[in-house]
């Protein structure tokens, strides 16, 4: 494998890592403010908090992990989205400093502010929906070039049914893959009220994924038929696959057993489809501008960076064993016997 | 004043920049801070450092929210802001600024098991031993953003042909001449700010009438701390003046008015510019700039008449110069003077003025770390990368930086406004005796 796919590869799997971590921070931010308007707070939020007080700074990082990696690997990538995107990044910036903040505020603070709830569970759907227009955005038509200057065509994002879809999915599977996982967390920490109604919500948010990855391809195959071509004749396993991985995980949360297996069977869910996404969108970065093979960085630095990458793994590797072996898999501390 | 993008660039990344260089100080000193108490409490036994650890680390988690949160931010405006920069630089810089990442990542990890394992493990120094990776993570951090910063002061390792960066050699990028002095600077400066910010808030308590032996104890680990810290970085701030003598002296000399080149040169404290360009009202030391710039008083010092008149910074950072080294001088005399009244019996160093001077200091350093990161930064003026690029190329042709800004600005009000709220209110709620008496109830090896 050359320099270039091996860095993107391991960015998308950092992408992938920040879809999976914080999709179950974001939508477990929404099921506690919903949870606390109906007055369930009691059931489910001790719950929410235990798992997410000790990470949700980690969760951060993947993110900025990303940011930076691609900038560092494709420079162009900063010229291209950075002058475009100011407005819609900015937004999003601001979105994710007001949540990360006045989680903090809540939680270490003074607690048991709902208005503090409520603006940590609205930013968390928010987020996802502002993040996921760099996306559409990379599949062309979003961006005009005059002169070297890049402008953002904001009017043809927000009437686009394309763009409309990949927030709607974004959403949903936010609230889907926070609730599978909060159901295998709840049956964990042997507590059956919070399991009953967050099995419920995994349930309920697992039909509007499904119909909104359609949504998605068929709108896709309007909006640049060359990539829905290119994922339909050499990736539709991977998309296959991925179909069969909820198949199997809504019948074990249906049947009410193995949520561990379950929440395994969603990861790799959206493992193959984000692959197959974005494996069938190569070799661009940003349709038409940027791709992998033009606008790589210079060799020595792509090679510094995944030596750095690997090393940087070794460290991190064993470090997130621990933190996962203290707050995730630590039966005591799950069930709240141990503080 | 024209408030174009590239003006306008530059107000949004100073304001973010002043306001996340708070959090990060922070981010970086006080681990340090709650480590030495922390150890102290328990190789003393003694419940009072135990608490103060506990104490400081409930309050270091607003302050790091906003820390990461804000450094997201300046993060993302790098390539939002300046993106023709990022295009070139992110060839050669990318390296340390990945790392830095990774270090940010290992903090943030063993930050959270920290918090949230105070009586989880068996010995007690399984605990503090977790203190280690988060001042690593915490130090490494600073380390390898500062490199970046110290790279844009004295690029290397790479040639510039038709706007494209080639032989690029990032480990050359990363240990550029600015970088040792650099690092040095911002670590000491941060540990000193931090301690100082500490020593300040006890010292207030005090003085509202609070003087138990939890109070005094900490009192007295802050200052010394304090002056330890600021002792080295005064030596930090004596090798970067030697540092800029040598390889940045357009810097050194805008921040000296120091104009003509000569040997035995003069340093300025304070004073004014006239009309004409003449230096009024200052306070002169003959030869003592020479010293400074190379420890001899015959010592050449290049003046900024060398300096091509549209690549010189603006002189108004002289005054910069003046309040980081005025305060850098009155934290370390405030505090040592505390630490030798608190070795002799007779003295009493709990008397109302120095109390309320070590209260000052936190205040002060903080201005004095923000007027030096002014100085630094505005002393490269024009320049992004100096020598390659200006910064009126590097900036964004999007026109929307102006409402991006007035975003921002509101943002940073609200979150400055809740954290001291929080703060505050998180204290107050849960006094220290009450928690003591609550922790360890029957005073359990309290000294």
């Amino acid at each position: 494998m050359n320099l270039e796919l091996l860095g993107i590869t391991v960015l998308w799997t950092f992408l992938y890592g920040y879809l999976i971590v914080s999709s179950i921070d974001f939508g477990a931010g929404f099921f506690a403010f919903y949870a606390r308007w109906k007055k369930k707070d009691h059931i489910m939020n001790d719950l929410i908090s235990r798992y997410l007080s000790p990470v949700w700074e980690v969760t951060n990082v993947f993110f900025v992990f990303f940011f930076v990696g691609i900038v560092g690997f494709f420079p162009a990538t900063a010229y291209y989205f950075g002058t475009a995107l100011l407005i819609p990044a900015s937004v999003a910036i601001i979105l994710l400093a007001i949540r990360g903040s006045f989680y903090a505020f809540n939680n270490y603070g003074s607690r048991d502010s709902i208005f503090y709830l409520f603006l940590y569970g609205a930013t968390g759907l928010l987020i996802p929906a502002s993040l996921s227009t760099v996306l559409t955005i990379s599949e062309g038509d979003f961006l005009a070039v005059t002169d070297g200057k890049v402008t953002f065509l904001a009017k043809e994002l927000f009437t686009s049914p394309f763009s409309w879809s990949v927030v709607f999915l974004s959403i949903v599977s936010v609230l889907y893959i926070s609730a599978t996982f909060l159901t295998y967390y709840a049956d964990r920490a042997d507590d059956r009220q919070a399991r009953r109604t967050i099995r419920q919500f995994a349930l309920f948010w697992s039909m509007p994924t499904i119909v909104a990855s359609l949504l998605v391809f068929i709108s896709l195959q309007m909006h640049n038929p060359e990539h829905y071509n290119k994922a339909i004749t050499e990736y539709w396993w991977m998309f296959g696959l991925s179909l069969l991985c909820f198949g199997i995980a809504s019948w074990f949360i249906y049947t009410g057993k193995r949520y561990g297996t379950a929440f395994i069977m969603v990861m790799l869910q959206f493992f193959f489809a984000f692959f197959g996404y974005g494996a069938s969108h190569l070799p661009y970065i940003l349709y038409p501008y940027i791709t992998v093979h033009e606008n790589v960085t210079n060799e020595t630095m792509a090679l510094a960076l995944v030596i750095a990458f690997i090393l940087g793994l070794l460290l991190l590797i064993p470090s997130l064993i621990l933190l996962m072996r203290l707050f995730l898999f630590d039966a005591d501390y799950v069930k709240g016997k141990k503080k | 004043m024209e408030l174009d993008s590239v003006m306008l660039s530059r107000m949004l990344t100073t304001m973010t920049l002043m306001f996340h260089i708070i959090f990060a100080m922070i981010g970086v000193g006080v681990p340090v801070m709650i480590a030495i108490a922390e150890f102290i409490g328990i190789k003393k036994n003694d419940p009072h450092y135990l608490l103060l650890a506990r104490r400081w680390a409930r309050g270091f988690t607003i302050t790091v929210a906003v820390g990461v949160v804000t450094g997201t931010a300046i993060g993302l405006q790098l390539s939002l802001l300046w993106p023709s920069f990022m295009e070139v630089a992110g060839q050669v810089i990318a390296l340390p600024l990945f790392m830095e990442t990774f270090a940010f990542f290992f903090e943030a990890i063993f930050l959270g098991i920290y918090l949230y394992t105070w009586d989880r493990f068996k010995g007690k120094w399984t605990h503090w031993l977790l203190t280690i990776p988060v001042m690593i993570g915490s130090s490494a951090s600073a380390l390898f953003i500062t490199t970046v910063n110290a790279f844009m002061n004295t690029p290397q390792g790479f040639d510039l042909k038709n706007g494209q960066a080639i032989n690029i050699d990032p480990i050359a990028a990363m240990l550029n001449p600015a970088t040792p002095s650099k690092v040095f600077h911002v670590v000491s400066t941060s540990y000193m700010t931090s301690a100082a910010i500490l020593a300040a808030i006890v010292a207030f308590a005090i003085l509202k009438g609070k003087r138990g032996q939890y109070e005094q104890k900490a009192l007295r680990l802050t200052v010394t701390c304090t002056l330890i810290f600021s002792v080295l970085t005064a030596i930090a701030g004596d090798v970067s003046a030697k540092f800029l003598a040598e390889v940045q002296p357009e810097k050194l000399a805008a921040a000296e008015w120091h104009f003509e080149t000569e040997e035995g040169a003069d340093i300025i404290f304070y004073g004014t510019l006239n009309e004409d360009g003449e230096i009024e009202n200052e306070i002169r030391v003959p030869k003592l700039l020479s010293f400074l710039a190379g420890n001899s008083f015959d010592t050449e010092v290049i003046g900024l008449n060398e300096t091509p008149e549209d690549e010189r910074p603006p002189l108004w950072i002289h005054y910069m110069f003046d309040i980081m080294v005025s305060i850098g001088m009155f934290v370390m005399a405030i505090t040592a003077l505390f630490v030798i009244m608190s070795k002799v019996k007779k003295w009493n160093e709990l008397n109302k003025p120095l109390l309320w001077a070590v209260v000052a200091s936190g205040p002060l350093s903080l201005i004095a770390y923000e007027s030096g990161w002014i100085l630094a930064e505005v002393g490269r003026q024009p320049w992004i990368l100096r020598g390659y690029m200006k910064v009126a190329e590097a900036a964004t042709r999007n026109d929307d930086v102006g409402i991006t800004f007035v975003m921002f600005a509101l943002l940073y009000l609200v979150l400055g406004v809740m954290t001291v709220v929080v703060l505050i209110k998180m204290f107050k709620n849960s006094p220290a005796e009450a928690e003591l008496e609550k922790r360890f109830p029957n005073g359990e090896g309290s000294a």
